[in-house]
């Protein structure tokens, strides 16, 4: 294939509420629909109309995923950004620029093509609200014309969109057909970008974390949820609703859960808890600063040893912060939520796929372990479309964990809620309504004994301590074990987590045709398993990469393994973007220099590309 | 029925009194709150509660310690400070069959938990909510909590200038179906109140003024045993709750009854139920105002509203405890994935919306 054939990234600057998310999506489906992989990517404000947003669409045939920074192909539509936009495209790159819109003057290696939109959407409708949606569906024609996106799966992604409202349909299809029209006659194509057809997405879906998340949740056999509302994370929990009014309601109309919008977030994870005390699976999911208000529970989920799975869909803090942007800043802060001694199980879930399978793992695992359950995703996994296989149907029963039945309690001479009967650390429980009286305890986030009883005692409260750090070691066999690609020729280990995924299969390509050939261990847990020690020893030198300042995982993982500190290095990346290859790449390399490795001896790629 | 074998005569559950009892309360000799405990014991036996279908929650405070001292044969839950609300409204969801006891003090409600409080009422979440009001924060010594009356003082002589909180007043406002206020050492009107609050099918709200024997029953505190006796003005003859004739009463309508309180002192009642109206939320909030200018504690039920659709009726909810569904009716069968994964394979299941912030 010619370079620019199906490997091109494209960007769109339009204004926040004008509808382009709609134009944004049928461009990417029906490139998807064309057999080529496809990630999009909305870089949105935190605004309900009028602030810039742009939306970047990588079209590869390799399958990288990872957000490019470069664009190849920049649609202007905002005049507000438009110089920024504009000289962000490099030589040999293309404009496409509602003619509207004054920018200074651009150099004559970019291609520019100049679109009349207001000419073009004026005849299509009188309703100056409407022509503004609509516009968008304009550029959407232009860049079809252009970049060789058949018509017809335009047509098709238009009708998925907005099928179920005919009349704006029929008005999105005449812009499309306007603005295809209208380039196909008046246009010169001078640019090498081009879609052409593969089968590498057939049979694959398009979807964003967390409705996969909530699919899981679902799946996964969820009863009670609750929630407060807060960006990145209330499509989650949109999403399940949707779901669940959907498949999980009787014929008869009622309801076999229940969602509350709480009145803030130490509210719904209040809630999550009771439902979970009293045995219902529950969970509850936000971001930013609604994690911090949940911390105080989270501490007396972990010390009543109350099962609960809490989601946080990062964003970038600390306080607001840039809510609207993707971040791995809650890691560390999540791993100990709450004060005093505390330590929780935290899933990593790196791509939609395991956003599903987690979401059903982290309800087992709450209830096998009887604590809160976090699940770390963040804005960029969460809210973007990622291409994956279907999801596979659970074939395994759900784990309730150790709750006695009353013929199981009726055998028992006595019963102690905290006593570790099995030496795992994870007592037994009961749940309120059971008929003999033994059963019955008194749950608290005082000091208690193993009776459930209050106590000051000294020796019982750290045996108590004690025990719970038993059960956090047991954890680290039930939680997903790591990823784990070892390279017999590398010195160099790459570590990461979560949707840094993606970059990391890319930069290690880049990597290897420098000469630097990696290994590959990605985390999908905390606690660490033993893959963890093994992967450190295994390198000479280790770089962990990661969304925040601070490289809160490399220093998890060099408290993991202090005689492998010093070998540990941090790679970070906190703009609020998702990470982009290129920069984990160039990292690397600095560091790898300045350790003064040996000559780089270039290499063939590691693969054509990631989809499998 | 019961585990224990114990004396005493068995009430329709087939349960005698020490089946209600709990541990051994931990509170300061003669505190009000363990005359509520009491109260609630009795109540729940003469109520004929099985003691396996209540669970009991509670905040954190003083008062909060006390489920851990009644109905020992009851699962208990005690929650964080001022988030008992959100605990009792989680544990409803699970298991709609539980009789939800709630316990909490001033603090744990008119301050720290006020939001909760208010979102629990607003939900009608079934919960007997009993809040053990001094006006006072005992465990941390003494300290004004937000209930306090404007011009009591703290037992160094500090007075309070702020304006009290009346739990009653707010759950009148925001809807609440069942608001009382009692007095810890009445406890011939707090059984029938609290019988009838086990008997109603939403938030019930019992404010009960219990005295801090150690930091509010000082002359000079508004909610001593002394202050509170000169001012409890009755609402209704005692033992008479209407609209729950379906619990034992012992009455007879149109008399006048004495009552004998703790210290053998006694006060006469009137007879209101002819002239008080508890089923108007206007009557009940100005019956609150004028006794809150005439200085003088309002006692009875001030507001019922039976009818009212509690929490899980709203959410349309399936008669099975959600606890207890098994798996094949919370899992959708395999078409329903498939039929999903086909949608997001086309794009039909999923249409794009604006982010927001």
């Amino acid at each position: 294939m010619n370079p620019g054939v199906n490997d091109f990234s494209i960007q769109v600057a339009t204004v926040n509420g004008s509808g382009s998310q709609t134009s944004n999506t049928v461009l990417l489906r029906a490139i998807f629909q064309m057999g080529v992989p496809v990630s999009g990517k909305n870089l949105f404000p935190s605004n309900i109309a009028g602030l810039p947003t742009w939306f970047t669409i990588r079209v590869s045939r390799h399958g990288w995923v990872a957000r490019a920074a470069r664009t190849d192909v920049m649609v202007v539509m905002n005049p507000e950004t438009a110089e920024a936009d504009v000289a962000g495209v490099g030589p040999g790159g293309v404009i496409v620029l509602n003619d509207q819109i004054q920018v200074p003057p651009i150099p004559d290696d970019r291609v520019v093509y100049a679109v009349p939109m207001r000419a073009l959407i004026e005849p299509i409708t009188h309703d100056v609200r409407l022509r503004r949606l609509v516009v968008n569906m304009i550029y959407v024609g232009v860049l079809a014309e252009l970049l060789g996106i058949a018509e017809g799966e335009i047509e098709r992604a238009l009708d998925a969109q907005l099928g179920h409202k005919p009349k704006a349909l029929a008005l999105n299809h005449q812009a499309v057909r306007a603005g295809w029209e209208w380039a196909r006659d008046h246009l010169d194509k001078r640019d090498p970008f081009r879609v052409e057809r593969m089968s590498l997405t057939e049979g694959k879906i398009l979807i964003d974390g967390n409705n996969a998340a909530a699919l899981g949740a679902m799946f996964g056999g969820v009863t009670v949820v609750t929630w407060y509302p807060i960006t990145p994370s209330s499509s989650l929990i949109e999403a399940l609703i949707g779901h669940l009014e959907r498949y999980r309601r009787r014929p008869d109309g009622r309801a076999n859960y229940a969602v509350v919008q709480a009145e803030d977030e130490i509210a719904a994870i209040g809630m999550a808890l009771g439902a979970g005390w009293a045995g219902a699976r529950s969970m509850t999911s936000t971001s930013g600063p609604g994690i911090s208000l949940m911390a105080e529970f989270a501490g007396y989920g972990y010390y009543a040893e109350i099962p609960a799975v809490v989601w946080d869909i990062q964003r970038v803090g600390p306080s607001t912060g840039l809510p609207t942007r993707t971040s791995q800043g809650d890691l560390a802060f999540v791993h100990q939520l709450s004060h005093g001694d505390t330590r929780h199980p935290v899933l990593l879930p790196s791509s939609v796929e395991e956003c599903y399978d987690f979401a059903m793992r982290a309800f087992d695992l709450a209830e096998r372990l009887q604590t809160p359950v976090f699940v770390l995703s963040d804005l960029d996994l969460g809210m973007n479309n990622w291409m994956s296989d279907p999801f596979p149907y659970p074939e395994r029963p759900w784990d309730r964990g150790k709750v006695l039945t009353e013929a199981e309690l009726a055998k028992l001479a006595t019963f102690e809620r905290y006593r570790d009967v099995d030496g795992d650390g994870i007592p037994y429980r009961t749940l309120p309504g059971v008929r003999d009286p033994k059963g019955a305890y008194f749950t608290r986030g005082s000091g208690h004994d193993e009776a459930a009883r209050y106590t000051e005692s000294p020796e019982v409260y750290a045996r108590v301590m004690d025990r719970l750090a038993r059960k956090f070691e047991t954890a680290r066999a039930l939680v997903p074990a790591p990823l784990v690609e070892d390279d017999d020729q590398a010195e160099v280990g790459l570590i990461t987590f979560g949707s840094n995924h993606w970059a990391l299969l890319e930069s290690r390509d880049q990597l290897q045709t420098e000469g630097v050939r990696t290994g590959y261990l990605l985390l999908r847990a905390l606690p660490f398993t033993e893959h963890l020690g093994r992967f450190l020893a295994r390198y000479r030198r280790i770089y962990v990469v990661e969304q925040n300042r601070d490289g809160q995982m490399a220093a998890l993982v060099r408290l993991e393994s202090p005689a492998d500190a010093a070998r540990v290095g941090s790679i970070r990346c906190y703009t609020g973007l998702p990470v982009d290859p290129r920069h984990i790449t160039d990292e690397v390399l600095r560091e790898e220099r300045a350790a003064g490795a040996g000559a780089a001896r270039p290499a063939p790629p590691i693969r054509e590309g990631v989809v499998r | 029925m019961s585990g224990t074998a114990a004396e005493g005569p068995r009430n329709l559950a087939g349960f005698t009194k020490a089946d209600y009892e709990g541990g051994k309360t931990t509170l300061c000799p003669g505190c009000g709150h363990n005359a509520i405990t009491g109260g609630i014991i009795q109540a729940a036996f003469e109520a004929g509660l099985e003691p396996h279908r209540v669970a009991k929650l509670s905040g954190i405070g003083c008062s909060s310690k006390t489920p851990a001292y009644f109905l020992g044969h009851a699962h208990g839950c005690n929650a964080v400070h001022g988030r008992m609300p959100s605990v009792a409204t989680g544990v409803h969801l699970a298991n709609r069959e539980l009789l939800l006891i709630g316990v909490s003090g001033d603090g744990d409600t008119a301050s720290i938990g006020l939001g909760q409080f208010c979102h629990l009422v607003r939900r009608n979440v079934p919960v007997v909510y009993i809040i053990e009001n001094n006006g006072v924060y005992g465990l941390t010594k003494g300290q004004f909590s937000a209930t306090a009356d404007v011009g009591s003082t703290m037992k160094n002589g500090r007075p309070n200038a702020l304006m009290p909180i009346d739990c009653c007043a707010i759950a009148i406002e925001l809807g609440c179906g069942f608001v009382a206020r009692s007095f810890s050492g009445d406890q011939k009107q707090l059984r029938p109140l609290l019988k009838a609050a086990f008997a109603h099918r939403g938030t019930a709200v019992l404010d009960v003024v219990s005295p801090c024997v150690t930091f509010a029953d000082h002359e000079g505190s508004t909610k001593s045993y002394a202050a509170v006796k000169q001012s409890d003005t009755p609402l209704h003859e005692i033992d008479f709750v209407p609209y729950f004739e379906d619990i034992h009463v012992d009455y007879a309508p149109g008399t006048t009854r004495e009552v004998e309180l703790p210290d053998g002192s006694h006060i006469v009642l009137k007879k209101l139920a002819e002239d008080y109206d508890p089923t108007s939320r206007a009557r009940a909030l100005m019956t609150l105002e004028e006794a809150r200018t005439e200085r003088r504690l309002v006692t009875g039920l001030l507001y019922v509203e039976p009818e009212k659709p509690a929490f899980d009726r709203d959410l349309g909810l399936v008669d099975t405890p959600l606890a207890r569904l098994p798996l094949e009716q919370v899992r959708p069968p395999r078409r329903v994935l498939e039929e999903i994964m086909e949608g997001f394979r086309t794009g039909r299941g999923q249409v794009a919306a604006e982010g927001g912030g």
